[in-house]
């Protein structure tokens, strides 16, 4: 098993390196340039912006240019925003976090609904309850986040001004448990929701296969009660693909945070991404593909190796 | 069935009628209710939006600042937004661009996954390991992320860069779906003797192996179309898809979070028709996939 996870991480290092070279090459390739704002500005000249691009490196060749970046990024030198100066790796160790929180809680959330709906749903098929939920599950999956996060705002911010519109807390106020939690609650309802959608469909389907399984009707057979039946032998079994189906999702819910980060003006780094994107601050822009990619890597490492932590039937060669 | 007013009663035992795989496929999808309610919807939401200067006395750009955020009305069913524009007309016309943008960037998504898949699939060895190292890498970028980034480049999209994009951002589903179906086909018998009479490799992958792996390319694809529609919408809304004045259902969202207080009908109709689109199509994918596959609906009934 070590042996293995060993093998993946190895694996794991041309796929994070190919990534690195894409973004870099998707950066490089694009029209404007990073100096782009100061080459609209009248007051430099040409000659200020070549002393600018020999003192950023970018009069150099591409490729040695992409090994330099490689060659500091991996000592933790991750450059220096082109708009506000400050160094990258501060930025993004400022902002992830909060992004962090936020997307932990929807990981929660989701996951401590999930399963028992899921369940629930499976176990009382074709109930209403099943068709309730079935029904709305299918209507979030098909709801636009950006849309969701805006009908939770008119409903519950602007009609009966039960919660706060935006923001992490209330700005200038001292440290308040609640006041966190009440912003916290749209948006993680708003990304909650759509994957909540996707889970409990998911976990429903794969919990009626196993129902029908030879073993429930042995474990049944030999007098064990319906709830042992249920949880200890079909959920078990059930739940093993969600792993993956959760690990697969994880780029949605980076998209699913920025596009939230940006309706309730969370500080997150989707925010960050959103602001360098439209300023063309490619040392950030670079610094959080990176970031984002290797999470989503490691996510999948991670999930294949439960995987087969959780069911034996998998073998390691 | 025969519609014969002959008052014989007809014969107990199955007739042995001759019934292709594809028209057993559209009986099981006719079975389902709301997948071909789904179907009916998106048809009246694509023909309205087609007929959109036919249905709409409005015209969809035309600035009328006497007219600015009238409430839902007679006149205007979906009220007025901040230029005066009738929202129901920009929804139609906006349905025109969302629906297109929609289905022709997953053709460009499946033609491109489908000869990824078929060359990683039918090739194998280093091709396989090659395309799909690149298939995990794109993979590993948030989708939305790169969206992005090309939406700030091109300062906006047109229509066809969007397509381009999108598509070519969204094709790696089909080509795992491709891809598993060649390594669980080519070694076949109707393959090999396929080979054996000396049919060459393109004969063999698009009259014997493609039309067989295609049940799951077409569910992935209509599903495909929603998570489209869903991209270029929240694309448009962040401002860097679809450029205004041409209406597209996420960029009539673009001004919702500063005008949600004054005039509410602005943000929820564009979404509401997103909304409609997108479940039609979720529904239609769910039952081509029960009609498609046939091992699924076997997993219902039991």
């Amino acid at each position: 098993m070590n042996r293995y996870i060993l093998r993946r991480l190895l694996q794991a290092l041309p796929l994070l390196l190919g990534i690195s070279v894409a973004s870099f090459a998707i950066l490089k390739a694009v029209p404007g340039g990073p100096l782009a704002a100061y080459e609209a500005s009248p007051d430099i000249t040409d000659e200020d912006i070549r002393r600018l691009e020999h003192a950023f490196g970018l009069d150099q060749p591409v490729p040695i240019q992409y090994l330099s970046w490689l060659g500091r990024f991996v000592v933790g030198d991750w450059g220096y925003s082109f708009v506000s100066h400050q160094p990258v790796l501060g930025l993004i160790g400022e902002r992830l976090p909060n992004t962090v929180y936020l997307m932990g809680t929807v990981f929660v959330t989701v996951l401590v609904l999930a399963i028992p709906v899921g369940v629930l749903t499976a176990v009382k098929q074709y109930s209403w309850f099943d068709h309730v939920v079935t029904g709305s599950t299918f209507g979030f999956l098909s709801t636009p986040t950006f849309w969701l996060g805006l009908l939770l705002i008119i409903f519950f911010g602007l009609q009966l001004r039960w919660l706060p519109l935006g923001g992490m807390a209330t700005p200038g106020a001292a440290f308040d448990l609640g006041d966190r939690l009440r912003h916290l609650i749209l948006p993680v309802a708003t990304i909650s929701l759509v994957q909540l959608g996707s889970h409990v469909r998911y976990l429903r389907a794969s919990m009626l296969e196993t129902i029908n399984q030879d073993y429930m009707r042995t474990a049944r057979s030999k007098g064990l009660g319906e709830r042992i039946v249920v949880l200890r032998h079909a959920l078990k079994n059930a739940a093993i693909p969600l792993v993956t189906v959760v690990a697969l999702d994880i780029p949605e819910l980076f998209a699913g945070a920025l596009v939230t980060e940006q309706i309730f003006g969370w500080p997150g780094m989707g925010r960050l991404f959103w602001d360098a994107a439209t300023r063309l601050d490619y040392p950030i822009l670079m610094g959080i593909l990176a970031v984002s990619s290797t999470l989503i890597v490691l996510a999948n490492l991670l999930a294949d190796v439960v995987y087969g932590y959780l069911d034996p039937r998998i073998r390691y060669a | 069935m025969a519609g014969s007013a002959i008052a014989v009663p007809l014969p107990v035992a199955p007739q042995a009628v001759q019934r292709s795989q594809w028209r057993m496929a559209y009986e099981r999808f006719r079975a389902h209710r709301p997948a071909v309610a789904a179907v009916v919807v998106l048809g009246a939401l694509a023909a309205l939006s087609a007929a959109a200067p036919l249905v709409s006395p409005y015209d969809a750009t035309k600035v009328t600042l006497a007219e600015i955020y009238e409430r839902p009305s007679l006149a205007h069913p979906f009220g007025t937004d901040a230029l005066g524009r009738d929202l129901a007309t920009r929804i139609l016309y906006g349905g025109r661009v969302s629906l297109a943008v929609g289905v022709l960037a997953v053709t460009v998504a499946v033609t491109v996954g489908t000869l990824v898949g078929t060359m990683a699939g039918y090739y194998g060895r280093w091709v396989d390991s090659v395309l799909m190292r690149f298939v995990d890498m794109m993979y590993s970028f948030p989708r939305l992320f790169l969206l992005i980034l090309f939406g700030v480049f091109f300062k906006g999209m047109t229509f066809g860069v969007i397509i381009l994009v999108l598509g070519l951002l969204s094709w790696m589903t089909t080509s795992r779906l491709v891809r598993a179906s060649f390594l669980s086909l080519k070694h076949r018998e109707f393959v090999e003797a396929a080979r054996c009479v000396g049919a060459r490799d393109r004969r063999i992958i698009f009259r014997h192996i493609l039309p067989n792996s295609l049940a799951p390319i077409i569910v992935a694809a209509t599903l495909g179309v929603a998570g489209a529609i869903i991209a270029e919408s929240t694309l448009s809304f962040l401002g860097l898809g679809i450029q205004p004045p041409t209406p597209s259902w996420g960029n009539m969202l673009k001004d919702a979070p500063t005008e949600m207080n004054i005039a509410p009908w602005t943000a929820v109709f564009p979404g509401l028709f997103i909304f409609l689109a997108v479940v039609s199509i979720n529904f239609i994918g769910d039952g081509l996939r029960d009609a498609l596959d046939p091992r699924h609906v076997v997993s219902r009934r039991g």
